[in-house]
């Protein structure tokens, strides 16, 4: 597998500039005859699309949802950082880049990330332009708000909807083009397959949703940008549509998958309830400014909240890591958490909560002020539990949250195999074994509007014109015919299981066993026992109602039949990254006080897993990574 | 709780749809109405049976996609607040509960519970954006807006797009959907060069599609799940007269 990175020469300030004068570009004229697919419109692949199109290139756009306003990109809540420095705190790109990498406890490239925090300020600059509201100050000047990992307020925010507002944003440069007719948009419609034909990927397989056709589309780039796969653990923050198909297909066919046992469990999610739940709330990090996190110092103590007194109270975050306190990374957050409860101190009627109390917050600050900021999240809370964050303190616990791995591009955001682009939360690029607040959104933007807009162009001019083909070559007939066979033995198992118990079972699996600390026996022990579950579903799930119509339980069946393959892939690779370093705890390698033990020697290295065949073990490669700008230091948030 | 559920039933647009009778026992009060629906669903499937099809996709009252209509009233009676985010605490034990899919004649229902929003599409397409393409922006803090208005601006763009409005009105009119955009950027220095064109393209589209005209029956504010106040309605009436009388018809 060729994993050459393709970073360019020069220091690392220099290398994103040298190498937008040294891309190829295409002619104004030329550029209609290109057609380059997108795959998914959520911030990545919505910015994507537009901007490629306001360039004068083909594009056409797919998304299962029935209108890109609603990927999952919608639900961001808290922030997205840029390295602006507007409040004049010290921040700038050099520091915005250290702390994305040391956040990423050293396993990101330094020429990704530093290339994001340069193009971070843009986005900015970009999303204003097109009306995007976000909170100002009285002056009419943008305001910032703190997040985990940083001692700087970098995050600018539109009340807690910032994911709403920055897809909206990109959502009307998206319908601008559609409607000037240089976006061919698809809705309703899931990519089942990529095509390569002589070695380069020239095309998709889509399933239409409301008809169940299966069709084939031609093209001479592809971009996946099509999400993260958290939906894995079954219960998530994640939309219930999210999964894993698209990165998935592409790793069947040759794309390498990069670190997927680097998973994101977020501190500050609303605890499970019960059995009939189907997804886990996130309340933003943002909470983690005002709000403080505590359990009671005592096993069992089943008091009231309010009644347990100042000095019965454990605020563990601010005990152990007194500089970062209640914003430190998440993955540490969410660990502190999960021992507080092993230790049997948590709260809930579970046991599995801590308390995120704002009373000191509300003394210092007024009511107001607190809901002006939060409102509409203690509203979101209220509704779902039904308790009163401004007079009792909220209960949190983590959850499944986003995934730092996904397919391996290189420096242009292409994966192994030429023409397929990735982009998004679907690549692995930037966050190295873990992610900091508001910078998925930075990154999406960045690679949607900044990157892949001058990466693709680059491989169609060097790599182009490309051979004609069309959706009757083999290839496509192959693919096609590959789907139609999925669908009909899925239609003809008629088991005794729906397709969501088999998700659920696997969730059990992949959150015991490899959630938010792992060890090699349980890692082991997963791998025997999702080929199980997997061959269960093979012989007993139900699909009922008919291929071709609108069948929900069809489309769950053909994602969760991925997840139970991908699942292996990620275990294996937690499995062999035999080391803790951020969201990746190995509980084998940690320091007497628990905190998480690297490896630099033997695994400051990216994990490429390469198909062979299901069921069997893939192959693992590696991509060095060379540290020239910044030093390996042990990650101290204390 | 038991809950008896009465929900449309439809096979595809060109068929005729009826209400199907179906009783959910063991209804927890922490479970949200589409969780209900998932029960329901997971039994349904295992008697072999088509589970009930309806949107849905965030379930954190953000991506617009859930829309029931629940005893009569778009995501129901609780105010300011999306199907997925309805929680069976709000009902009693026996309740019967009349479900539908939103009712617009420009929203076709695809199946069951799910209709084709498409409509919204075009006219966000007809002038729903400010036209500017990716490039070197000027520096976002070399463009002030008062707080007051980058504040109102935000109420307007919280619009989730879910079809709430045009499905409870009366008249079945899509005002206060397009008077959220219109509004949001009316209130923005980025809207205004646009700002006639898009309240002209925007309504005339959202005609063309079949929605009804505004009678002030307020219905659509009460309906909207996040609360987008009439008040823009009124204000893009005074900007589409003003774009009206000013602007030369093409
Ligand atoms: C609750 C929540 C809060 C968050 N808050 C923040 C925050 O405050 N700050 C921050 O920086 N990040 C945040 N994140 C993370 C961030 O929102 C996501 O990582 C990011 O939005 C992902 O964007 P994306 O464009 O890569 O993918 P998505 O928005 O997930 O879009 C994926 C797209 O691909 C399409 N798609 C997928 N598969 C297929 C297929 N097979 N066929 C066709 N289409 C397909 C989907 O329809 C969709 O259009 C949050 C995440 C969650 C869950
Ligand atoms: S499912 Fe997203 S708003 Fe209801």
């Amino acid at each position: 597998m060729n994993l050459d990175a393709k970073i360019p020469e020069g220091p690392l300030a220099d290398k994103w500039d040298n190498h937008l004068f040294n891309m190829k570009l295409i002619n104004p004229a030329n550029r209609r005859k290109y057609k380059i697919i997108v795959v998914g419109t959520g911030l990545a692949g919505g910015a994507a699309a537009a901007t490629l199109a306001e360039q004068g290139y083909n594009v056409e756009a797919f998304t299962y949802n029935d209108s890109p306003r609603r990927a999952h990109s919608i639900a961001a809540q808290g922030g997205i950082n840029a390295a602006k420095n507007y409040p004049n705190d010290g921040d700038s790109i050099r520091r915005l880049f250290y702390d994305t990498i040391k956040g990423g406890d050293f396993r990101a490239r330094e020429a990704n990330v530093y290339r994001l925090a340069q193009v971070s300020n843009n986005i900015i600059d970009q999303c204003v332009a097109q009306g995007v509201p976000f909170a100002r100050d009285y002056g009419g000047l943008l305001a910032n708000r703190s997040f985990g990992g940083a001692q700087v307020s970098r995050t600018f925010y539109a009340r807690g909807q910032t994911g709403q507002q920055l897809l909206l944003g990109a959502y009307s440069a998206l319908v601008r083009q559609i409607g000037l007719g240089t976006v061919t948009m698809h809705t309703r419609k899931e990519m089942a397959d990529i095509v390569l034909i002589d070695g380069q990927c020239r095309g998709i397989i889509t399933r239409d949703l409301l008809t169940g056709e299966v069709e084939s589309h031609v093209a001479d780039a592809v971009i996946l940008a099509t999400g993260g796969y958290g939906n894995v653990f079954f219960l998530s923050t994640n939309a219930q549509a999210c999964n894993v198909t698209a990165a998935y297909r592409a790793y069947k066919k040759g794309a390498g998958f990069a670190n997927p046992c680097f998973t994101q469990i977020h501190p500050t999610c609303i605890p499970v309830s019960g059995d009939h739940q189907s997804k886990l709330t996130l309340m933003s990090e943002s909470l983690r400014n005002d709000g403080r996190i505590w359990v009671p110092k005592n096993k069992g103590d089943k008091r009231k909240p309010a009644d347990i007194p100042e000095e019965e109270r454990d605020y563990y975050l601010e005990r152990k890591y007194p500089s970062f306190g209640n914003l430190s990374p998440r993955d540490i957050s969410s660990r502190a958490a999960k021992e507080a409860c092993d230790d049997g101190r948590g709260v809930a009627s579970t046991g599995y909560g801590v308390y995120l109390d704002f009373a000191d917050a509300i003394k210092r600050l007024g009511r107001d002020k607190i809901e002006e900021r939060y409102g509409n999240l203690f509203e979101m809370y209220e509704r779902i539990t039904d308790d009163d964050p401004y007079t009792t303190p909220m209960m949190i616990y983590p959850a499944s949250h986003y995934t730092m791995g996904g397919l391996w591009v290189d420096y242009n955001l292409m994966s192994n195999i030429p023409g397929l682009h990735v982009g998004g939360e679907a690549n692995f690029s930037d966050h190295g074994a873990n992610r900091l607040g508001a910078s998925a959104l930075m990154q999406g933007l960045s690679d949607g509007y900044f990157v892949l807009p001058s990466t693709v162009p680059h491989y169609l001019a060097t790599n182009g014109p490309f051979e004609k083909v069309t959706k009757d070559h083999p290839e496509f007939k192959k693919a096609e015919a590959e789907v139609r066979d999925k669908v009909s033995r899925l239609m003809s198992i008629k088991g005794k299981h729906t397709p969501t118990y088999f998700h659920r079972e696997l969730g059990k699996i992949m959150w015991e066993y490899c959630g938010m600390a792992r060890n090699e026996a349980g890692l082991k022990k997963a791998l025997e026992l999702i080929p199980q579950v997997r061959e269960e579903f093979w012989k007993d799930v139900t699909v009922t109602g008919d291929a071709q119509n609108l069948n929900t339980v069809l489309e769950k069946a053909m994602r969760v039949a991925d997840f139970l393959e991908f699942a292996e892939v990620l275990v294996h690779d937690a499995l062999e990254r035999d080391e803790s370093c951020g969201s990746h705890f190995r509980t084998e390698h940690q320091y007497p006080d628990g905190e998480a033990m690297r490896n630099d020697k033997d695994f400051a290295h990216v994990g490429v897993w390469e198909f062979q065949g299901v069921g069997k073990k893939p192959l693992r490669h590696k991509e060095e990574l060379q540290y020239e700008n910044v030093k390996f230091a042990v990650r101290s948030y204390k | 709780m038991k809950i008896t559920l009465m929900v449309w039933r439809q096979k595809c647009c060109k068929e005729q749809g009826k209400i199907e009778k179906f009783v959910v026992d063991n209804v927890e009060e922490d479970m949200s109405f589409l969780e209900m629906f998932d029960i329901l669903n997971e039994r349904l499937i295992l008697e072999g049976k088509d589970p009930i099809a309806f949107d849905h996709d965030c379930r954190e009252g953000i991506c617009g996609a859930c829309s029931m209509t629940i005893n009569g009233v778009p995501h129901g009676h609780e105010h300011g607040t999306t199907t997925c985010q309805l929680h069976m605490r709000k009902f009693k034990d026996g309740d019967t509960i009349y479900v539908e899919p939103f009712r617009n004649k420009a929203f076709p229902v695809i199946k069951d519970l799910v209709v084709d929003r498409t409509a919204y599409e075009r006219i966000m397409q007809a002038g729903g954006f400010v036209s500017v393409a990716t490039g070197n922006a000027k520096d976002a803090n070399n463009l002030p807006i008062s707080k007051e208005n980058a504040d109102l601006a935000m109420d307007a763009a919280a619009c989730i797009g879910c079809g709430a409005c045009a499905s409870s009105c009366p008249n079945g009119s899509a005002m206060l959907f397009v008077s959220a955009k219109v509004g949001q950027f009316a209130l923005l220095p980025q809207g205004q060069p646009e700002r006639k064109r898009r309240v002209l393209a925007m309504i005339k589209q959202m005609e063309k599609d079949g929605f009804g005209g505004c009678t002030n029956m307020y219905e659509c504010e009460a309906a909207c799940p996040k609360n987008v106040s009439v008040r823009f309605i009124a204000k893009m009436n005074r900007d589409y007269l003003r774009a009206s009388l000013f602007t030369k018809s093409k």
